[in-house]
């Protein structure tokens, strides 16, 4: 019934009053947010604002104590497990690159690749020209076409959160959730990165979580501030950062 | 189908591995069966039996690594899928007894007789029959595997809660296995078998046999092996073992990779100890022992994780120490020794035999063919080498 009345929501992520507490730790408090179809929006907060908890709901690894969490405005993301949601088309980015270390670019993206995951599937898979074309577009974008054949755990930080991202393009999602992207990065790569976020966000829906507010700021997109697990300020940057709320929350009272 | 897949999991050192396996499996049973005996390479009968149960031994450690070392499911009670494998040969070989038994009763093995079955439990029919038996020893312990595996996997118990949860399984079945009125022959187990396929076991020739298909089992395990970890699936065990909720983000369904994995490992175990069984002519519930597992991960570290190679190769070495140490003045040490080794291969060699050798082989390989690629370019007058790969 409640998923019938809010098909009307045209939003591709919608969150109404959802709360989380671990041993009584409200680590989400009646947190509302809504994304729209092809939306790029950055999220900033001081530490434990809750905005990887808020991930972690999203991605199905918590479950909320309450809530509503919908996606595509008829999919209940709290009944699905990670899996499920990762093949509905929810791409996640951790906060710590998360790469297979052990195994070549090449095959970390090949794996993220949105084929068939079964046990049977990958089991008598065999190379196929589309799917090398695929991973041939992601790593010009990801710029790491001569690293292919190298181990992922030998690349630079900066490289690995790139590869993390070719990764998400690999997976093809229709929204990614992009954990802290240019943490640990040079000046140089944090510009590359905005760029390259700005690219996907043609033609995809993404959720940046970020404290560097140069990087924010270049995003030039709608920014949310989380505060004790709820929305604090809403807006462009210059609006949240001049609220008064934000100001005090970030330095402290 | 088949020839993709073999290529792609055949490469140098898999060809080698197989080719030696292959030559031990023909040379040792000829040299047991057509040299003279007293002859300098004649392979004396009680040698053949004792390097039957090594080649056992190293497909129940490759059955191990493939979970372990691909998939990072580290499984201390892997020697019950082992036994139980080797319990289904038993029974085979039990009812093979007929009115031979001391007590003469041509349905009921001695045991049963002693403690007055009145007739045979139902879960003893069919065992007289050969096909029914080696049905029964892939199985009973893939199920087992897949029934564990299936409430394990799907509650997410992981590391070393799941490594004792298999210490307590087999332990339990160790428990189960000991009681007189379980029908498995208590505390004695199942012994004094007299033919396998109407061979005479003790015979030189049913010896060599065994030995020979012993070595069939390995390159077979050996390839399914090969086949599994060098395919995509492969790959997808490896980015569970490294990064387990990644491969879930990515939309793997981690529980049933593990499933199978640890299903298919545990069929393994069992036919290895199917062909364990009739070599040492006895099974008895101490092959549940808890210790026996923790060995056989010994044998896997020692030789080299996520090798294969390796854990064929570590089964045969601890093994044959343990023969070695065992037969001697110093056999009250051994379990020190054992202990010892395992904690020196941890500290000095974490990679193993095998994986210590490739380490050190691969840079040096690297470095010779860049080295030759670069003469052959000065050679052909060429400025820029072509770097090799």
């Amino acid at each position: 019934m409640n998923v019938m009345d809010n098909r009307s929501t045209s939003a591709l992520l919608y969150l109404d009053g959802v709360h989380v507490s671990f041993d009584g730790f409200h680590a989400i408090n009646n947190l509302s947010l809504t994304l729209a179809p092809g939306e790029m929006r950055a999220i900033i907060g001081p530490n434990g604002a809750g905005k990887t908890t808020m991930m972690d709901i999203i991605t199905g690894k918590t479950k909320p104590d309450e809530g509503t969490v919908l996606f595509d405005g008829v999919t209940d993301l709290t009944r699905l497990d990670e899996t499920r949601i990762a093949e509905l088309g929810i791409g996640r980015k951790f906060q710590k690159p998360t790469v297979f270390e052990s195994q070549t670019i090449e095959d970390n993206l090949l794996l993220a690749l949105n084929v068939d995951h079964s046990v049977k599937g990958t089991l008598f898979w065999r190379e196929t020209r589309p799917e090398t074309e695929r991973i041939e577009r992601v790593l010009e974008t990801i710029r790491l076409k001569d690293a292919r054949n190298r181990l992922a755990g030998s690349l630079s930080h900066g490289q690995k959160q790139w590869l993390e991202i070719g990764m998400l393009l690999a997976q093809d999602p229709k929204l990614l959730l992009v954990d802290e992207p240019v943490a640990g990065m040079t000046d140089v790569e944090t510009h590359q990165t905005a760029e390259l976020l700005k690219e996907i966000n043609k033609d995809k829906t993404v959720m940046v979580v970020e404290h560097d507010m140069t990087f924010v700021r270049e995003l030039g997109v709608k920014v949310t501030c989380l505060h004790e697990g709820s929305v604090l300020a809403e807006g462009t940057i210059d609006q949240v950062s001049s609220n008064d709320r934000v100001v005090e929350v970030y330095l402290g009272r | 189908m088949m020839p993709h897949v073999l290529t792609r999991s055949l490469d140098r050192s898999a060809t080698v591995f197989l080719i030696v396996v292959a030559a031990c499996g023909v040379l040792i049973p000829l040299s047991n069966l057509l040299l003279p005996s007293g002859s300098m390479l004649q392979v004396p009968t009680y040698l053949v039996a004792l390097f039957g149960k090594y080649v056992c031994y190293a497909v129940l450690a490759l059955s191990i690594d493939l979970i372990w070392g691909y998939c990072g499911i580290l499984s201390l009670g892997h020697g019950a899928f082992f036994a139980l494998g080797g319990y289904a040969m038993g029974m085979y070989l039990m009812r093979q007894i007929g009115s031979r038994g001391v007590y003469g009763n041509p349905i009921l093995p001695d045991f049963m007789v002693f403690l007055n079955y009145p007739k045979l439990p139902w879960y003893w029919h069919g065992f007289d029959m050969f096909w029914f038996a080696a049905l029964m020893v892939v199985l009973v312990p893939g199920l087992l595997a897949f029934c564990f595996g299936w409430l394990a996997f799907r509650s997410r118990v992981t590391g070393v809660y799941l490594s004792i949860i298999t210490q307590a399984m087999t332990y339990a079945l160790l428990l189960a296995f000991f009681r007189n009125d379980f029908g498995f022959g208590g505390n004695n187990g199942l012994t004094d078998f007299k033919d396998i396929l109407g061979f005479n076991v003790q015979a030189d020739g049913t010896r060599a046999a065994l030995f020979a298909l012993s070595c069939v089992a390995l390159v077979i395990t050996f390839l399914i092996c090969r086949a599994v970890v060098t395919s995509k699936l492969g790959k997808v065990l490896i980015a569970v073992r490294d990064a387990e909720s990644r491969t879930r983000f990515l939309g793997y369904r981690v529980e049933s990779y593990k499933l199978f994995v640890f299903t298919l490992s545990a069929c393994m175990a069992g036919v290895a100890g199917a062909l364990y069984v009739p070599q040492v002519g006895i099974i008895n519930p101490g092959e549940f022992a808890p210790g026996n597992s923790i060995e056989a991960v010994i044998w896997v570290a020692v030789g080299g994780r996520g090798t294969l190679i390796g854990a064929a190769l570590g089964a045969v070495v601890v093994n044959y120490a343990k023969t070695f140490f065992t037969s001697g003045p110093l056999a009250p040490y051994w379990l020190f020794m054992l202990g010892a080794l395992f904690i020196l291969v941890t500290l000095l060699l974490p990679k193993g035999i095998i994986g210590t050798f490739n380490a050190w082989w691969e840079p040096w390989k690297a470095q010779r063919m860049s080295a030759a690629a670069e003469s052959a370019a000065r050679e052909d007058g060429v400025s820029e080498p072509k770097m090799a790969e």
